[in-house]
């Protein structure tokens, strides 16, 4: 297997059989796929939030930075934001 | 979250999954089906759109976010459209099982339009003739066009194969017509053996030597392949020293309701003795999961006799399947037999001593074997009563 790396320019969408949702009996938000339900909580959920199809990995972290001022965060938004491309929940579509 | 010192909740969670058989019509005659025997008895009975919308409705309240909409064949009724529109909206993540029959250019719009996720494809086997046989009807040809469809709508193809004696040694010609279709998950299941397949176990049983040789060509397959299509092949549990952790627990995530509207804890469990199964018609699916006799029957482990109640891998196994273990020992809080911890493991190995014997070719079955065919079931309910 190939291992190929998240491109850090181009706008991240989350594949289509994903859902992503808020679930309140789980308090917490989960994706959702075929026959299954992963639950994102805390700030994988908040980053998840931010995967619309227009922000690309570099949006994203600048977006966090600004929310939340004085937190080095990078390192985190980008081991998951990795995590979530090599599950193949997220993409950058070409 | 709890606060320290209150009143500890023992609400059971869930459900998480709610699978709707909302017709046990069918226009196959599989012989490996696990509807119940007595399936026919329900065709008079079956819910309105409206009653299986209140279903979806207070399942989502209790926090169930995967709805498969199965059979029978589902789409022999003309709802399922409004079915997964509504439930999509709802916040559900729709899956739709079904043989294909029926499933036209028009419907898979709708369904698309309507927000269904998925699509999974039963096929019964690769070549036309056994696929003919198993299934009673002309539907190989169909199938591989409805095949087609899916993938023209953007859906994964997910396609299920249920394995067992009679085309387990096709296995290559199936991955090879897997591989075809495009298809992206490939679940090759033995086939389980309950209402229709137990009675035709003798016939469906693979021997050892079957099934070393279907997972090795599946292994090999996979190696070829790559990530491309995954693939899964179950064994039968009767291959098993321990049993499978049925349903993930009795009343834990899965609530399964009939065409009648009973509500079930899993498939089979309308053949338990001693229970009454609540029905949705009369009752709330709050009260149903969280409050009725019939649920909360097996739901832990208080239940349990030797050898699960001190086993350590009670709360792994949940001791089994009950319908299993009512079926084969006529006890539904025994062990279930596949666990050779159980006295009445020998049951299960006898059954597969006899399966590494030779049987008759597939033309001899066919005119023995016993078909899922309301003429069947029918028979079956008359000898009941």
């Amino acid at each position: 297997m190939s291992e190929s790396t998240l491109i850090r320019d181009k706008p991240l969408s989350l594949k289509k059989q994903f859902r992503f949702q808020w679930e309140q009996a789980q308090e917490s938000y989960v994706l959702l796929y075929p026959e299954g339900l992963i639950k994102l909580p805390g700030s994988s959920g908040e980053i998840m939030k931010l995967i619309d199809g227009s922000k690309s990995v570099e949006m994203i972290i600048a977006h966090l930075e600004e929310q939340f001022p004085g937190v080095d965060l990078k390192n985190d938004v980008l081991d998951f934001l990795e995590h979530a491309y090599g599950k193949n929940w997220i993409g950058t579509d070409d | 979250m709890e606060k320290i010192g209150s009143v500890p909740t023992i609400k059971p969670k869930g459900p998480l999954w709610v699978n709707a058989e909302i017709t046990y019509k069918c226009p196959l005659h599989c012989v490996f089906c696990y509807n119940p025997l007595d399936y026919a008895s329900t065709f008079k009975s079956e819910l309105s759109t409206e009653e299986w919308l209140k279903v979806f409705k207070q399942s989502r309240e209790l926090g169930a976010v995967q709805l498969g909409i199965s059979g029978g064949e589902p789409l022999m009724r003309d709802d399922v459209e409004i079915m997964v529109s509504e439930a999509t909206q709802m916040g559900y993540y729709v899956n739709l099982l079904t043989s294909g029959i029926g499933l036209t250019e028009k419907r898979i719009t709708a369904f698309k339009e309507g927000g269904l996720g998925q699509i999974q494809l039963s096929f019964q086997d690769s070549t036309k003739e056994l696929n003919d046989f198993l299934s009673s009807t002309k539907t190989f040809e169909l199938k591989s066009k409805v095949a087609k469809l899916i993938k023209e709508h953007d859906y994964p193809m997910v396609l299920n194969v249920v394995l067992h004696r009679l085309n387990i040694d096709h296995i290559d010609q199936i991955l090879e017509m897997a591989e075809a279709m495009g298809a992206d998950h490939v679940e090759l299941a033995n086939s389980q053996f309950y209402a229709w397949a137990l009675k035709n176990r003798s016939y469906l049983m693979p021997s050892a030597e079957q099934l070393r040789k279907a997972e090795e060509t599946t292994n090999r397959f996979r190696e070829k392949i790559g990530n491309k299509m995954k693939l899964y092949f179950i064994v039968p549990d009767y291959y098993a020293d321990r049993p499978k952790a049925c349903m993930n627990g009795w009343g834990s995530v899965f609530l399964n309701v009939a065409p009648d509207g009973l509500a079930l804890p899993c498939h089979e469990a309308r053949m338990l003795p001693d229970l009454t199964f609540p029905n949705v018609r009369e009752n709330d699916i709050g009260w149903i999961w969280n409050e009725s006799p019939a649920f909360n029957a097996y739901r832990g482990d208080s239940w349990m006799k030797e050898p699960c109640k001190s086993c350590d891998e009670r709360t792994t196994d949940f001791g089994g399947c009950r319908c299993q273990a009512f079926q084969l020992t006529g006890d539904p809080a025994n062990a279930d037999p596949v666990c050779d911890k159980s006295e009445h493991h020998h049951l299960i190995t006898e059954q597969v001593e006899l399966a590494q014997k030779p049987q008759p070719p597939a033309e001899e079955i066919k005119p023995i074997i016993f078909y899922r065919d309301d003429k069947n079931s029918k028979s079956l309910i008359a000898e009941k009563s």
